[in-house]
């Protein structure tokens, strides 16, 4: 058959271009869709033989380390112990998993909290990473306080603290490796007048106001900032001596 | 499988034998058949299959004529026991109307595959192809087929497995053939051990392909995390049980410790908490779980690039030797004589350090007489120490 030409071709042309991409992502759909259920199979699967076979995995060097590999490309977290007649006692590796898999989540959200998380979200995010079955979702928070008190021995780096009404903070980062205080002295060095308020900073920085205030907090707590309270109807407002108008030039 | 019909394995006058391959299994479609162990024979006009001895008898057996066949593809099994192996899979054009009765009148797929307790012998796939591109049953006074239809004439060629048709046919059996594999694989442990690499490789470019469409895996930074601690695997844990003594077993560990977690150190600016460091061995350790209390022995044992250092305020954490108080106080001195005189908040800017810090460094140089301070109702300030000169 002999090719046409002009512009009935080139419509054809195109028109043939235009199917082949769509058929093109259309596989490519299709294939992406198979590939999210076999990542489905393969967390079930490995969730179900991390219960199940914890001490066969254990036993076998060689597939200890395989299942690892499938466990980090899957996401699945091969730490499943149930809580079990030992860990009433405190024996057994239930508090120890989950003390690690509690210092993940804090570390996982570090960026956004800060290193301050409290308790109730803290195990919501740990209960969603642990996986779907429910052995995962038993977790309590007392659990947690417990598995936290076993990090005790590490100092005052990783604290647990109530706030009232049942409620706790968590603190991840020891106050010698948080940022939190330095970034706020950065937002108050770009003030002309040397101060900032906790709405200033909520809004500079992006932090929650809880965030903010303990950060503020601890900065006056060191002697870095002083408080003024014009009258009791408006925010109090943090002034920093060390960024007095005038103070460099000195 | 409908396409088969019982025949006596005889030649008929222009046919001539090609090939043959043992212990050869039928699939319909994807499903197992009762027809395995079997015996296929090949010829110019049809395909036989017989259980062992029938076609040499003569007897009556399955039989699918060639011109039934409009393509050829392969498919790539892998069984825990026998490792990978190839099945041959024929697609079968429609029903032509006056097929014999066969094995089974009714099925839905359009093709079947052949399969070899050890893969089908090459050179029995290559006669195959060479039969079906020859097409010797179209030759006239073919006298194979009792069946003999008008609509021979019309056979579609067979069509190289190429094109659209032929990308999604073999992304098809590509996923078909993995499904089956996982399938496998995870019926029981002792399956699963057999095939974990194939497993783990397989897990691997599920991810990476689910990565390049998501940009993660998960949505969830915990799942995200976790998983890149995890990839961090420490091949050969150290374990209290391979050693008699306890200073043994920490000081071993105390090096293991050391060697995984330097690079991350170094990351996160050479200082980091021990409660990172627990979480980050043990998930690098995986199953063999690390006791705090064993943690905390084992970094007393550090020694070399890596020490466990305890601030006033009780917190530890382990620190480059880099952090170390002496160094870091000259280094202070230096930005102090630079600046003629610091804060503690400048020096935490300049270092990008955390405030409680950059106060430790500062009383650490004023210590060691390198600075020394100014106590003003504008703060603390620290001065060079002249008096020491």
């Amino acid at each position: 058959m002999r090719r046409r030409a002009g512009l009935g071709a080139i419509q054809q042309q195109q028109l043939e271009t235009q199917k082949y991409k769509d058929k093109g992502s259309l596989i490519e759909d299709s294939q992406f869709v198979q590939m999210t259920k076999h990542m489905e199979i393969f967390r079930e699967k490995l969730e179900e033989f991390a219960v199940k076979h914890k001490q066969d995995i254990r036993k076998n060097a060689q597939f200890r380390r395989q299942f690892q590999e499938m466990c980090a490309a899957i996401g699945v977290d091969p730490l499943a112990s149930g809580k079990g007649f030992w860990s009433v006692l405190g024996m057994g590796d239930f508090y120890y998993e989950l003390g690690v898999q509690v210092v993940e989540v804090c570390l996982a959200s570090n960026p956004s909290t800060g290193g301050i998380m409290e308790l109730s979200e803290l195990r919501r995010k740990l209960i969603a990473a642990r996986g779907q079955k429910s052995i995962h979702q038993e977790i309590t928070e007392d659990d947690i306080l417990i598995a936290a008190k076993k990090l005790k021995i590490f100092g005052n780096g990783f604290v647990v603290y109530p706030v009232g009404k049942g409620k706790y903070m968590v603190q991840s980062i020891p106050g010698e490796l948080s940022r939190e205080e330095s970034s706020i002295l950065g937002v108050a060095s770009n003030q002309e007048q040397g101060s900032v308020t906790v709405d200033l900073l909520m809004k500079q920085l992006g932090w929650t106001e809880f965030r903010t205030q303990q950060a503020i907090d601890k900065i006056v707590g060191e002697g870095l900032a002083w408080v003024d309270c014009p009258d009791s109807n408006s925010a109090p407002t943090y002034w920093f001596p060390s960024l007095f108008p005038g103070r460099k030039d000195t | 499988m409908n396409r088969f019909e019982y025949q006596q394995a005889k030649l008929a006058e222009d046919e001539q034998f090609v090939s043959k391959d043992k212990a050869i299994k039928l699939y319909d479609g994807d499903e197992k058949t009762a027809y395995e162990d079997g015996e296929v024979v090949l010829t110019t006009h049809r395909l036989f299959w017989g259980r062992p001895g029938e076609i040499a008898r003569g007897s009556t057996t399955l039989c699918l004529q060639l011109q039934y066949i409009v393509g050829l593809d392969e498919e790539v099994a892998s069984s825990f026991v026998f490792g990978k192996k190839k099945r041959l899979i024929l697609n079968l054009r429609p029903l032509l109307p006056g097929k014999l009765p066969g094995p089974m009148e009714n099925s839905t797929a359009h093709f079947v595959k052949l399969s070899g307790r050890h893969g089908l012998d090459p050179a029995f796939m290559q006669a195959i192809r060479g039969t079906l591109e020859a097409r010797i049953w179209l030759i006239p006074g073919d006298a194979s087929g009792s069946n003999a239809s008008p609509s021979r004439e019309n056979a579609p060629r067979i069509q190289l497995r190429t094109g659209i048709g032929g990308i999604e046919r073999a992304i098809e059996a590509k996923q078909k053939a993995t499904d089956d594999s996982i399938a496998i694989a995870f019926q029981d442990l002792k399956a699963l051990m057999a095939m974990a690499q194939d497993m783990v490789s397989i897990s691997k470019s599920i991810s990476s392909k689910i990565r390049e469409r998501k940009g993660e895996i998960s949505e969830d930074e915990t799942v995200q995390f976790k998983s890149y601690l995890m990839s961090m695997g420490i091949d050969d844990p150290v374990t209290r049980e391979s050693f008699t003594s306890n200073t043994e077993y920490f000081k071993s560990l105390a090096r293991q410790i050391c060697e995984m977690i330097l690079d991350p150190m170094e990351e996160a600016g050479g200082m980091m908490s021990l409660a990172d460091v627990y979480c980050r061995v043990n998930r690098a350790r995986g199953l063999e779980l690390l006791s705090p209390e064993d943690l905390l022995n084992a970094c007393k044992f550090l020694d070399g690039p890596i020490k466990l250092r305890t601030f006033p305020s009780g917190a530890m954490v382990l620190q480059l030797e880099s952090q170390d108080e002496e160094i870091i106080a000259k280094e202070v001195g230096e930005k102090v004589e630079e600046a003629k005189s610091l804060s503690v908040e400048d020096l935490a800017k300049i270092l990008g350090i955390s405030i409680l810090l950059s106060k430790e460094h500062l009383l650490a140089a004023e210590r060691l007489g390198i600075v020394c301070r100014d106590e003003s109702i504008e703060g603390l300030r620290f001065y060079p120490n002249l008096f020491l000169r």
